[in-house]
C-alpha cells in the first residue's frame, strides 16, 4: 500500500471532528477493505491514536480489515431466523467452508462468510443470501448445494429464467400477506399493490404482475429518478432488502413470489432493474 | 454552587460535580467499580446507581457520570437502589467469580446468592485499563475493539504494541486480573486468597491468548517468542 493514496483522503477532511468514519469509508471504497498500514497513516495524520481508530474500524460491521472473497455469504441470525434454526445453518457453513462466520474468507478467496441481523424477509426464514440471491427456508442439508451452486455461478442459471414473461403472485416478505389486488387489473392481470413514500409524499402504487412488464399506476405521479420507499399495506413494514441495484445503486425492494422465490425490483422510479431468484426455490 | 437534596440532606457542590462526588463529600457510601479518581468517568459497570427525582418520575442513574443539578433529589440507598445494586453485583460475580475486587464488593453489599451461570471472564469491560493507559500513562496502547459479545480489550491488530511501555498500569487497575495484587509475593498477602487462584492466562499455551498485551508479562514473565 502506498501512503500517497491515503494522504489526500485524510487531508480532504482537514482533521474535522467526526470525519474519521468518512475517511475510513473512502479508504475502504478504494481498497475494498481497510489495510493496516492505511490505519497507521490515518493515525499519524489525524493525531488520533491507532488504538481508537482500530476500535472504530472493528466496531462497525461496514468496515473490514481483510479483503473480501469473491462470494459474500450472509446467514441471517435475526430473531425470526434465529428461532427457526439460523445458528445451525451458520455452523454448517462454518464447518463446510472451514471458516468462522465473522467475516472470514476461505484461503482460495472464494467465500466470505458473515452473519447479519435480519434481512427483512423473516417470513422466509431461515434466510441465506449469497451475492444478493436469497435462499429461503434453508435447512442444514441444503448448505452443501448452496455452496456448490455458488461455485458454479448463480447468475448463469438466472439469465436463462429471466427471458420469460409470466404473471407472478407476490406477498410481503415480512408478514407473508399477499400483495395482490384482484379487484384492480393492470395489464389484464391482478395488480401488485404497495404503499410508497418519497420526500414528503405518501401514496399507493400498483405494479403489473406480469414479470417483464414495467406498467405502474400511482396515486400521484412519482417524478422519474426519485427513490421511493416501498411498504407493505398490511403490516406497514418497509420492503427493504440487503442488496442494491446493479444499474443505479438504489436499494432493491424484495417481494416473495409464491413458491418461495424472491423478486427484487429497483426502488428508483424509471429504473427497470430487477432480479428474480426463481431457482432458489428448487434448492434440493 | 449548586444545591441538591441527598437522602434528605441539602448539599451544595461546585457546578460540574457529579452526584458521586457530592455523595463522597457528604460521606454517603456508593460502591464503584469502573470509577477511579484521576480517570475520566465512563459509566460502564452501573454499580454506582442512585435514584433521582420524585415519585413516578424517579429513575436510576449512574452517579459517577451524572452531573449534579439544582434542586435534584437523590437517594443513595433506597430499596430500589439496593435491589439494583445487588443484582448488578450478582451478575458481576457470575461473569468474573475469580475477581477479588468483585468478591469483596459483593460481600460488603450483602450479596448472598449467585443464581447465574459462572463464566470466568478474563475481562468485565470496565475500561479502567484503557483509560489508565491513555490518560495517566499517555501511551494509548490498548483500547476497546469489536462490539457486542466480541467486544474486547487489546492492542490494534492484537500485536505487541510499540507504544506500550510495560509500565503495568493497566494490570494494576484491572479488577479481573487477580495477579496484580499479591501473586508474586503471596507470603506478604493479607488474605492469601490469590495464592489459591491461578492466573487466567497461565493455562494458555499461546502468548496470543494472553489477557494482557505485554511481553514479557510483568507478573508471570511469559515472553512472546
Ligand atoms: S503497561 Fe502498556 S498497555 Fe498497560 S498502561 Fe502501561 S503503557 Fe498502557
Ligand atoms: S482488562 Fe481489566 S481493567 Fe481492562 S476493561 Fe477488562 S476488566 Fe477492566
Ligand atoms: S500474561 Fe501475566 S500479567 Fe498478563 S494478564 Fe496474563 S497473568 Fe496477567
Ligand atoms: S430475521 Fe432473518 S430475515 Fe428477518
Ligand atoms: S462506577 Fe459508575 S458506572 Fe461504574
Amino acid at each position: 500500500m502506498n501512503p500517497d493514496t491515503i494522504l489526500p483522503i485524510v487531508e480532504k477532511y482537514h482533521n474535522r471532528r467526526g470525519s474519521l468514519i468518512s475517511i475510513l469509508e473512502e479508504i475502504q471504497s478504494q481498497f475494498g477493505y481497510l489495510p493496516g498500514d492505511a490505519l497507521q497513516v490515518v493515525a499519524d495524520k489525524t493525531g488520533k491514536s491507532l488504538v481508537d481508530i482500530y476500535g472504530v474500524a472493528t466496531f462497525y460491521r461496514a468496515f473490514r480489515l481483510k479483503p473480501r472473497g469473491k462470494h459474500l455469504t450472509s446467514v441471517c441470525l435475526g430473531t425470526a431466523c434465529h428461532v427457526r434454526g439460523g445458528p445451525s445453518i451458520a455452523r454448517e457453513f462454518e464447518d463446510q467452508l472451514g471458516i468462522k462466520c465473522r467475516g472470514e474468507t476461505t484461503p482460495d478467496n472464494e467465500f466470505t462468510l458473515e452473519t447479519v441481523m435480519c434481512l427483512g424477509a423473516c417470513a422466509l426464514g431461515p434466510v441465506v443470501v449469497v451475492d444478493g440471491h436469497y435462499f429461503p427456508n434453508v435447512n442444514t442439508g441444503q448448505v452443501g448445494s448452496i455452496i456448490k451452486r455458488t461455485r458454479e455461478g448463480l447468475d448463469r442459471v438466472e439469465i436463462h429464467e429471466d427471458k420469460r414473461v409470466f404473471p407472478v403472485e407476490v406477498s410481503c416478505p415480512r408478514c407473508n400477506h399477499t400483495l395482490m389486488d384482484a379487484a384492480h387489473l393492470v395489464d389484464g392481470h391482478p395488480s401488485i399493490r404497495v404503499t410508497v413514500s418519497y420526500g414528503e409524499e405518501h401514496g399507493w402504487l400498483r405494479l403489473s404482475s406480469l414479470y417483464g412488464s414495467y406498467t405502474v399506476e400511482a396515486g400521484s405521479e412519482i417524478p422519474m429518478g426519485t427513490l421511493a420507499h416501498f411498504f407493505c399495506p398490511h403490516c406497514h413494514a418497509e420492503l427493504l432488502g440487503a442488496s442494491n441495484c446493479i444499474a443505479c445503486d438504489a436499494p432493491m425492494v424484495p417481494m416473495v413470489v409464491r413458491g418461495g422465490a424472491i423478486i427484487q425490483i429497483c426502488s428508483r422510479r424509471g429504473c427497470k432493474s430487477h432480479m428474480l431468484d426463481l431457482e432458489t426455490s428448487t434448492v434440493a | 454552587m449548586i444545591k441538591l437534596k441527598m437522602n434528605g440532606v441539602t448539599v451544595s457542590v461546585d457546578e460540574g460535580s457529579t452526584i458521586l462526588e457530592a455523595a463522597q463529600f457528604m460521606g454517603f457510601p456508593i460502591p464503584t467499580l469502573c470509577h477511579m479518581e484521576g480517570l475520566s468517568p465512563y459509566g460502564a459497570c452501573r454499580l454506582c446507581v442512585v435514584e433521582i427525582g420524585e415519585g413516578a418520575k424517579s429513575k436510576l442513574v449512574s452517579s459517577c457520570t451524572y452531573r449534579a443539578e439544582e434542586g435534584l433529589t437523590v437517594r443513595t440507598s433506597s430499596a430500589r437502589v439496593v435491589r439494583a445494586r445487588k443484582m448488578i453485583l450478582e451478575l458481576m460475580v457470575a461473569s468474573c467469580p475469580q475477581s477479588k475486587v468483585i468478591q469483596d464488593l459483593a460481600s460488603a453489599y450483602q450479596v448472598r446468592q449467585q443464581r447465574f451461570r459462572q463464566e470466568h471472564e478474563t475481562c468485565i469491560l470496565c475500561g479502567l485499563c484503557a483509560r489508565m493507559c491513555s490518560e495517566q500513562m499517555m501511551a494509548h496502547a490498548i483500547g476497546f475493539q469489536g462490539r457486542g459479545d466480541h467486544r474486547a480489550l487489546g492492542t490494534p491488530f492484537d500485536m505487541k504494541s510499540e507504544k506500550c511501555r510495560l509500565c503495568g498500569g493497566c494490570m494494576y487497575v484491572c479488577p479481573a486480573c487477580q495477579l496484580r495484587c499479591t501473586y508474586t509475593q503471596p507470603e506478604q498477602a493479607i488474605c492469601g486468597g490469590c495464592a489459591n487462584l491461578s492466573p487466567p492466562c497461565l493455562e494458555k499455551v499461546q502468548f496470543d491468548d494472553m489477557m494482557c498485551s505485554m511481553s514479557p508479562c510483568v507478573a508471570c514473565e511469559i515472553k512472546k517468542d
